[in-house]
């Protein structure tokens, strides 16, 4: 009864977690599925069709590969725009900052439904042909905020001291970014543009009311989901979180090992 | 070689002639800004402008729509579906709570109990990520369905017993009942209460609880007056990042629930995409943000935390 | 000397510094003689770390000109400046090696080769076996050493040092402050070193300029300083001053005051000006210049002595010397250091005893400024990092 009282935490925490591994345990197990008719909900027999033929749904590699294009050129403008607003405000003085800072608050605070449905509207007055464009500036648009608050913690962290050393040292302004400023804020961008390949890529919301007839992975999952899901979406879904996985710890053998050889 | 020295410097410097950074220098920050402030202010900023207009217009597709100051059509809208948009309140607040109670042993876990496997820990909460979330939430399909193991273990348990009494399901089902749509919302968004409350957990002094102990508190003391106090900041960013989708979703209610479980994201969608009803969506859409931006801006006051940017 | 081979003497002329009303350093003159090591001391705020970034280029003057030898430097940026700074916490960059660092001047300025003078710096500062280390691996000591090489490689025309030992515990600035010294020795660059703790600007330094407020308060050499303070808060920041208020009575070669009812003189030349006309003075003595004798061995005293009575209140006993505090008429808690030799065993707190003391090592002030400015726990004066 002690043993339960002193690690009542640890197994609610680990409770919870296999709430959220659940699903994909499902969704892992169902892409070995041979299910009978248009859907894939329940359990019939088991088989490798789905994993020898990914692409063998009509639209959906063709969905995937634009999700992935879209997600990075969308990760791409908002790290741009959102590390120019992330140094803009930490570093300089400048007027109008409140309005500033709550206009880059304000898209976080914000139902997604209620963004997407006006910027329909916007280009619906505007008489914008919506499509692969239209989505790239929603993205854009939503994922800045969050790109801008990465790389602000982290250039906020930052000893300004630094950029001094280097200018003093002879490094001119350019030169002191490049070889100062940018290797010391990277964690902090590579943090806001992974955030922002994610979101993105994962986007339906905003996705569904701006693409028009353009078709992205989630609004192909989504509309199998009214006409039949095939097999194929779960092979890609697990595809990706066994890929995310593997890179992730990959990652961190490469960091272990560096830290061993630095510190040996 | 002498040393010399005044105090104030003599004559003319009485008077300094201030020097002013360059012009260019001063513009520095506005440059940084502008692409970036600008996108906001056109594709966030302005689309509202232009909702706000559409939702005082009056007409029809065929006809085109008219800025007629037409404020009835928030009085219908509301009188029309204040039922789908009470759900949505209720639903995103449940999970909301339920995603903190299920979350907080996690971060806690994660930010003190895990040792070692602190990283294989963070990985197992963000990787669920990397599956597409509309593909997981499809998942819940099959794990609430009628006669699914999960259900049966429930139905056993004379769990449903209890929520059906409640409202929360219906008989032997889960699917397409509110259980099942405030179930997916908790899933879809505890990684958003969980990171935050880690952040926020793992800053914390392990030697506060320590001090804490020292001091005679007990561990649930440590933990009502020193601990939570201290992850407030977690707590708050979390629920926020939970409620605020949460509220505006209508993937889980489109996929898990029924009819009798729309939220007001399916009322907004169905109204803007089929019925094509231009100014109800977009008055809809007005009385939901008015109300989030509202609990917000209280919740935030009350909760004494401005750094969230 | 001729011009750029070995670059002159740093002026400062009318540089002033303001931050909106705030004025961080008022208008001020300073020449730093070639070659000298030359310490900017001062409490947290008082300007001197402005005063050194205005000469490193890293803040514009708000008003006046930075010369190095007759060059006017006041408009180039930091990065065109002949001169290289040592950071407070270094500064050194985390995301290169020791090497790296130390060559980064170099490599800016087109420099190719830069192996040899790495090296060579490296062995300088004593750190041969460190050139692959990054920046986190090594301790503070060394760090400092690493930003001190990493400036000195560039032959700097000078050497500014912002707090350089601040960070470190107090035996290891010790063994660093005679390191920067032998360095400066060997290189002979002007090194100007801003710092808050008089003891490492007195020990380093050939020249001091005190600073308080935004302005010079003071500038010679240490020992100058020291024994001829000019005004209370020199005499009280450098080291420990007893201050008493009198009376002139006399003025002339010497002067003559009352304080508490007794008699004092004062070297004429070592009063300031204002004196001279009579009125109030603040009478200044250091506590070690000061002998203690019992009151029963009053009669011993020789004359042409300055003599104080009081009461002991409290002593304390620091090793190579006992620490009185006496009560008496002419002021409260006056300070005592006793070196231990022989030890006079009727010398405990309630005794009645005589200070007596040499008055050619009395000094006068202006007796209308603060006689606590400069103390620890006076506004203004705290022993803590310069945080500006």
């Amino acid at each position: 009864m002690t043993w339960l009282r002193k690690n009542l935490v640890v197994i609610a925490g680990l409770l919870t977690l296999a709430y959220m591994i659940l699903p994909n345990v499902v969704v892992m197990a169902f892409s070995f599925n041979k299910p009978n008719g248009r859907f894939n909900y329940s359990w019939q027999q088991f088989s490798l069709d789905a994993w020898k033929d990914p692409c063998g749904v009509a639209d959906l590699c063709e969905s995937l590969t634009l999700s992935l294009q879209l997600a990075a050129w969308a990760t791409v403008g908002a790290v741009v725009l959102g590390t120019m607003i992330a140094f803009a405000l930490v570093r300089y003085r400048f007027r109008a900052r409140g309005a500033i800072n709550s206009l880059i608050f304000l898209p976080m605070a914000m139902p997604e439904v209620v963004m997407a449905a006006s910027l329909l509207t916007l280009f619906l007055n505007m008489g914008i042909e919506l499509g692969f464009w239209t989505v790239l500036i929603a993205h854009i648009m939503f994922c800045l905020s969050f790109v801008v608050t990465a790389v602000k913690a982290r250039v906020m962290s930052m000893d300004p001291r630094l950029e001094e050393a280097a200018r003093d040292l002879y490094a001119g302004p350019a030169q002191t970014f490049l070889r100062v400023t940018l290797p010391i804020a990277a964690p902090g961008i590579a943090a806001g543009a992974l955030l922002a390949f994610a979101l993105s890529f994962d986007d339906f919301i905003i996705t569904n009311f701006n693409a028009g007839s353009t078709v992205t992975f989630p609004m192909f999952v989504w509309g199998s989901a009214q006409r039949g899901t095939p097999v194929q979406i779960n092979v890609i879904g697990t595809a990706m979180f066994v890929l995310a996985v593997l890179i992730v710890v990959a990652g961190q053998i490469i960091t272990n090992r560096r830290k061993k050889t630095a510190t040996a | 070689m002498s040393t010399t020295l005044t105090k104030e410097a003599p004559g003319p410097v009485e008077e300094p002639v201030l020097r002013k950074p360059p012009a260019r220098k001063r513009l520095v920050p506005y440059w940084l800004l502008l692409p970036g402030i600008l996108w906001l202010v056109v594709f966030f900023a302005l689309p509202l402008v232009y909702q706000a207009s559409t939702s005082v217009q009056t007409g029809s597709l065929e006809e085109g729509f008219q800025v007629t100051w037409h404020f009835r059509t928030y009085v219908d809208a509301f009188a029309e579906y204040w039922p789908q948009l009470l759900r949505s309140l209720l639903y995103a607040g449940t999970a909301t709570v339920l995603c903190l109670l299920l979350g907080y042993p996690l971060a806690y876990l994660i930010a003190f109990k895990a040792g070692r496997w602190r990283n294989l820990l963070l990985v197992l909460v963000i990787a669920p990520f990397f599956t597409s979330f509309l593909i997981r939430t499809l998942a819940w399909k099959t794990i609430l369905a009628d006669d699914s193991l999960v259900v049966d273990a429930l139905g056993a348990l004379h769990v449903l017993d209890v929520t059906s009494w409640l409202g929360f399901t219906e008989g032997e089902r889960v699917l397409a009942t509110p259980m099942a749509v405030v179930c997916g919302l908790t899933y879809n968004f505890l990684p958003f209460m969980i990171l935050p409350l880690y952040t926020s957990l793992e800053r914390i002094d392990g030697r506060l609880h320590e001090a804490a102990q020292d001091l005679y508190a007990s561990p649930a003391t440590t933990f009502r007056k020193v601990t939570f106090p201290l992850s407030m900041p977690g707590v708050v960013s979390g629920t926020l990042l939970t409620f605020i989708p949460a509220s505006g979703d209508y993937v889980n209610a489109e996929l898990l629930g029924s009819t009798d479980t729309k939220m007001i994201g399916n009322v907004i969608q169905s109204q803007f995409l089929r019925v094509l009803d231009y100014p109800t969506a977009a008055a809809l859409s007005f009385i939901l943000m008015a109300i989030v931006l509202f609990m917000v801006t209280v919740y935030i006051r009350k909760a004494g935390t401005e750094d969230l940017v | 000397m001729t011009e750029n081979t070995t670059g002159g003497d740093v002026r400062l002329t009318g540089i002033s510094k303001t931050y909106g009303s705030f004025t961080a350093v008022h208008p001020l003159d300073l020449t730093v003689p070639q070659g000298s090591f030359f310490a900017l001391l001062g409490a947290s705020g008082c300007g001197k770390t402005t005063t050194l970034r205005m000469i490193a280029g890293l803040e514009d003057p708000s008003a006046g000109s930075v010369f190095l030898g007759d060059r006017d430097v006041t408009d180039l940026p930091p990065y065109k400046r002949p001169v290289n700074t040592v950071f407070q916490s270094y500064a050194l960059f985390p995301h290169m090696d020791i090497s790296e660092n130390i060559a980064f001047g170099l490599r800016r300025r087109g420099i190719k080769s830069v192996k040899k003078q790495v090296d060579e710096m490296l062995e300088l500062v004593q750190l041969g076996d460190k050139a692959k280390h990054k920046p986190h691996q090594l301790s503070g000591g060394q760090q400092q050493r690493v930003a001190v090489a990493r400036a000195l490689i560039n032959h700097p025309q000078v050497l500014l040092l912002d707090e350089p030992l601040g960070a470190l515990d107090l035996k290891l600035r010790r063994q660093m402050q005679l390191e920067l010294k032998r360095i400066q020795t060997e290189v002979g660059i002007t090194f100007v070193h801003v710092t808050h703790d008089q003891e490492e600007a007195m020990t380093m330094a050939d020249q001091v300029a005190v600073m308080n407020g935004g302005r010079v308060e003071q500038l010679g050499a240490p020992a100058d300083l020291y024994e001829n303070p000019r005004t209370t808060f020199v005499a009280n920041f450098l080291g420990t001053s007893n201050l008493i208020e009198a009376e002139v009575v006399e003025t002339g070669s010497d002067v003559v005051v009352t304080a508490g009812g007794g008699k004092l003189e004062v070297p004429g030349d070592r009063c300031t000006d204002a004196v001279r006309r009579g009125g109030k003075l603040l009478v200044g003595v250091r506590p070690e210049k000061i002998s203690l004798a019992h009151a029963d061995d009053a009669g011993s005293i020789a004359d042409g002595r300055n003599r104080v009575t009081g009461r002991i209140v409290d002593s304390s006993f620091i090793g190579v010397s006992t620490q009185y505090v006496v009560n008496s008429p002419a002021g409260a808690e006056l300070q005592v250091y006793e070196q231990n030799i022989e030890r006079d065993a009727r010398l405990v707190p309630g005794a009645e005893v005589v200070l007596h003391w040499n008055p050619a090592h009395t000094f006068g002030l202006d007796a209308d400024q603060s006689l606590l400015a400069g103390t620890v726990g006076a506004a203004g004066v705290e022993t803590v990092e310069d945080a500006s």
